[in-house]
Formats: structure tokens, sequence, C-alpha cells
């Protein structure tokens, strides 16, 4: 029975996993534009998320859209004026100028809210339920459902709707799309501002769970590189299935070598991963 | 082309520095020559080959508690020194094997997995590396002043060693090699170049003079813990330093270490709280205004003093 809990905690973990990783793979997979910025912005819906329900009593469930539309303002101001100048310049150009931006948002959000560890504390908590021997935390749970729903959302954006085709005939072959009248320019800047959505959505989630402060930012940040690679980049599914997947793996490693190599487990696996199977468990198409 | 007259007598001039500096001057002084190791290690694989290696920090940590630990156990100073550079290049070469074949992003995240895996067993293995509390190392029994003079020039040595290195990577074939590699990595195989081979002896150089600045820096503050010698910036400050010089030449990245250098103290002086934040905004400064460094601002202005219509300029 433990290893069921283990696994029903894992895939709780694991569903806002992949609401974390969802956005940093498709920026990944559509930009190739590895945004060191992500686990900042998730820290940034958190402290929305945050505010949001001290001030004016908002539940973290709700300022997802608050969270989501900031982000996705912010996102995108970033891509449009900035990133964009050098897209398709070398790997590394990208990933520089994305440190350095992390680097100054970072330490703004630093000096605005300083390092203190902050909680949100429900007034109502939903506790936990007992099924068939399983304790099911309801918050956390609920979290994990809005996460998962949030990823299937952006499937469907993706799938079915005008500006989703967009970005996935651009993601397939840029100058096609141009040559097809997509403004490419401007659907890179939606991309990321909807992988800044998705951050900013998953840190309102996350800020029932864990603690709030500028310096979890890296942690998140990691988090989505494992995630992408073990699930295979560039696809909704692949983020999916390496959220859920990291999620068991880190709870069954917890119960195993002890909760403090949490992170050190997911990193050996990422090098392995890297070493013997870089498209991940689900991916066939090779980004690089 | 650079010359050897006006580099050795800079050499001369920045060896000079305790005759008319102070301790703070040394102070700087060491770390600009830190700096340039960094740098100049960083600019063979990151410069010359091309790959956005992370691993700066995996080597420098990794230096850094080789040669902690030998001490402590009693090795005489430049022997650990010495040997932590080995263990780096060893780390290097079986690293290199196993990640060298990912490219891109891949690459860039593996190297940088890698410092933060070896920080987390750092940080646990508290029996061997004193986990996250840190080491001390054993204190000089020299004065101050002989201390500082000790470590800058120890670490000047190395810097110099670095600066060789790329001298003689930019002017043999390995260099052609690297730069084939960087242009071309499908075609430069064609031609009878083994990429593997060649990529991975660009990283283990990359680590060699690393690992041993890592041993230097350690016995220089007599204190490491992992959140320090394996941290994120010691990857990334020598890719800032090599850019703002100007990649893949040889009077780039020391030039770009001096700047760096001027730039952190400025700032660290002035702005102590929001001191990511100035760094960040220096570099995205650099992308956008300096995306080929200095020395190609230098060449660009040269070029621009060439006519048009020169012979040998084709269109």
């Amino acid at each position: 029975m433990i290893y069921l809990q283990i696994l029903v905690n894992g895939l709780v973990l694991g569903g806002l996993y992949a609401c974390i990783a969802v956005g940093f793979s498709l920026v990944w997979g559509v930009l190739n534009v590895i945004n060191i910025l992500h686990g900042t912005f998730v820290v940034l819906g958190s402290y929305i998320a945050y505010f949001a329900y001290v001030r004016l009593g908002i539940h973290p469930y709700f300022s997802i859209a608050l969270a989501g539309a900031v982000l996705f303002a912010v996102g995108y101001a970033i891509q449009a004026g900035l990133i964009n100048r050098v897209i398709g310049a070398p790997v590394l150009t990208t990933l520089v100028l994305t440190f350095g931006l992390d680097l100054i948002l970072n330490n703004a959000t630093l000096v605005a809210f300083s390092a203190d560890y902050r909680t949100v504390q429900l007034a109502h908590p939903l506790g936990s339920k007992v099924v068939g021997g399983i304790v099911l935390p309801l918050d956390r749970v609920v979290a994990m459902l809005l996460a998962l729903a949030l990823t299937g959302l952006l499937y469907l954006v993706l799938v079915r709707s005008r500006i989703g085709r967009a970005i996935v005939a651009v993601r397939m072959d840029a100058e096609a799309a141009a040559l097809m009248g997509v403004n490419v320019k401007r659907v890179y800047a939606i991309t990321f501002g909807l992988g800044a959505l998705m951050a900013g959505a998953a840190g309102s989630l996350l800020s029932l769970i864990f603690p709030i402060s500028p310096l979890a930012s890296t942690e998140y940040l990691s988090l989505a590189f494992v995630v992408c690679v073990l699930g295979g980049l560039g696809s909704i599914l692949g983020a999916m299935v390496g959220g859920l997947a990291l999620g068991i793996i880190q709870s069954f490693g917890a119960l195993l070598i002890g909760p403090q190599h949490g992170l050190t487990v997911s990193f050996g696996l990422l090098i392995l991963l890297l070493i013997f199977r870089p498209t991940g468990l689900m991916g066939k198409r090779g980004y690089e | 082309m650079i010359r050897t007259l006006p580099v050795l007598v800079v050499i001369a001039l920045i060896a000079a520095l305790p005759v008319f500096g102070d301790n703070y001057l040394l102070r700087l002084g060491t770390m600009f020559a830190m700096y340039a190791v960094l740098a100049y290690s960083w600019n063979v694989i990151g410069g010359f080959a091309g790959y956005p290696s992370f691993a700066t920090a995996a080597f420098f940590g990794l230096g850094a508690y080789a040669g902690a630990l030998m001490q402590g156990a009693g090795v005489p100073m430049p022997f650990a020194w010495a040997s932590a550079g080995i263990v780096s290049a060893v780390f290097a070469l079986l690293l290199g094997f196993a990640i060298l074949h990912l490219k891109g992003h891949y690459f860039a995240i593996a190297s940088l997995v890698i410092a933060q895996v070896l920080m987390e067993i750092a940080t646990s293995w508290s029996s061997f590396t004193g986990g996250g509390t840190g080491l001390n190392l054993p204190v000089l029994r020299i004065s101050i002043e002989a201390q500082a003079r000790l470590f800058f020039w120890s670490m000047l040595a190395l810097a110099v060693m670095a600066f060789l290195m790329n001298v003689a990577v930019a002017r043999t074939r390995f260099g052609f090699a690297l730069t084939c590699i960087r242009q071309n990595e499908d075609a430069s195989a064609m031609v009878g170049i083994n990429p593997t081979l060649y990529k991975v002896a660009a990283f283990v150089c990359s680590a060699v003079f690393v690992g041993a600045a890592g041993a230097m820096y350690a016995s220089w503050v007599f204190y490491i813990e992992p959140g320090d010698v394996f941290r994120v910036l010691v990857s990334v400050k020598p890719i800032v330093m090599v850019m703002l010089g100007g990649a893949g030449t040889v009077l780039g990245p020391g030039i770009g270490a001096l700047l760096f250098l001027v730039l952190e103290e400025v700032v660290w002086r002035s702005f102590l709280s929001v001191h990511a934040m100035v760094l960040g905004v220096i570099i995205v400064a650099l992308i956008f205004f300096l995306p080929r460094g200095v020395l190609g601002l230098v060449r660009r202005r040269k070029a621009a003093k060439v006519p048009a219509f020169s012979p040998g300029r084709s269109a």
C-alpha cells in the first residue's frame, strides 16, 4: 500500500512538473531558445498568487488567470523587444542573453520581495480524504488536475486554433511559414508569451504547495530541463510524460535513498539520458 | 597576428605589480589572472571549437576540492595544484567522450548539469568533503604580503601558460581543425579530421588549467564550500569575458578578463544589492551592442579603412 501511496504522491507532483515544463518545452522547440528566465517566471506567478490571496482574497486556483495574463504580457514584451533581435544567432548568444535577462529579473524580484520564504496559508483548506487506504491531499490534487487541464488546453490551442496552427507551422519550417503569410516574429513573441503564461499559471498553483522565494527559481528551471530531456523535446505529450515520470521517480527516490537527494537523482537521470538517449522517452525527432 | 615583444612587455608590466601596488591591487591582479585562466581555457572549447561549454565550474570546483583535500593530507602546495590540474583533465577526458557527441543546447545543458551534480555530491558526502560546511585549508606560515605576492605570481604564471596554450592552438593544425569543426562538423569529418578526438582534446585543454586555478584559489582563500566553487556563475563569467574580448582570438580573452574585472569591481563597490542585475545589464548590452567583442569592433574599423575595390577582395 505504501508503494501505491508514493505513486499517487508522485503523480500529484508530476502533474505540476508537467505544467512547469510545458512552456519551457514549447519555447525550446519552436524558437530553439533555452529560456533561462523560465524559473523566475514561475516564481513571479507564485508571487502574484500570493499577493492576490493576501491582499484581495483571490484563491490561487483563480489567480491562474491573473498570473497567466501578466506573465504573457511580460513574455511577449521580452521576446518582441529583445530576443527577436538575436533569434537565429548561435546557441550561446540566446543562452547567454536569457541568462543575463534572468539575472536582471531575478535580482529585481529579490529586491522587491526579499529572499524570505513566504507561504500561502489558506483560510479554508480542503483537507485530505482517504480513498481505499490512500491519503489524497485535496488542495494538491485539485492543483494537479488544474495543471493537467491547463496543459491539455495548451495542446488544444496548438491543434485547433489559428494561432496554434501558425506556431506549429513556424516550428516545422519558419521560412515556409513566412511564405504562407505567417508573421514569424509575431508568432515567436506569442509563443514566448504562452511559455511565460504557462510558467505563471504553474507558479500560481505551486504557491499552494511550495514556499515562495526568488531563490526557488533555479530549482524550477532545473526541473523544466529534466522534464524536457526526459520526455523528449517540443511536444506537449513529451512534457506530460516527462513530468509525471519525474514526479514518480523523485517520490520513489525519496523513499529509497532519502528525500534530501531528490535533485541529485533528477540530475543524475538527466546526465544518463543525455548520454544514452538524448531524444527522450517519447521523442522521435532530434532537435539537435 | 600578435607580436611577441609587446605581449612580453605587457606580461612583464603585470608581473611587476607588487613593486608599486598595495595588497588591494595585488588581490585585483590575482583575480585578473584567475579570470584570464578561466577565459583562455574556455576559449579553446567555446571560442575555437564553438561548443557552448558550461563545464568550467565543474573543472574549477573539482580542482579546488582535489587541491584542498590533498593539501589537507599533507601534500606540498605546488604538487597539490599540479595534481588538481591533472584530476580535472582526466575528468574532462572521460566526460568528453560521454557528452561531446551532443550538440547545441543539449551539450550546454549536459555540461551545466555536471557542475550541479558535483556540487550535490560535494554537499552530501560530508565525511570526505566536509559537506555543506566546507573545507578549511592549512594556513601558510609566511607574512600576508609574501602570501599576496606568492599567489599573484603563481596565478599569473598559470594565466601565461593558458595564454601560450591559446597561441599554440591558434598556430597549429589543432586550432585549424577546431575552427573547421566549429564551421561544419560533418564537412570537417569528410576532409579527414576526427572530430571526436579533437573535441575531446579541446575539452581537456579547457579543463587542465582551470583545475589548477581552482586549487590555487582554494589555497589563496583558505576556505571552500560547494556553493562557492561549483556555482553557475563560475561557468558563465568566462563566457562573458571571452565574448567581451572576442571569441576565438588569442588576445580577446585577456582583454575581456580585464574589462570584466574592472566592470565587476566598479559594480561591486557601488551597487551591492543589485550586483547581479548590473551584471545582467552588462551581458544584455554586450550581446546587442558588442556581439563580436572589443576586438571585433577594432577589426571592423580596420576593415572599413580598406578601399572597397582593392585587389584581392572579391564581391
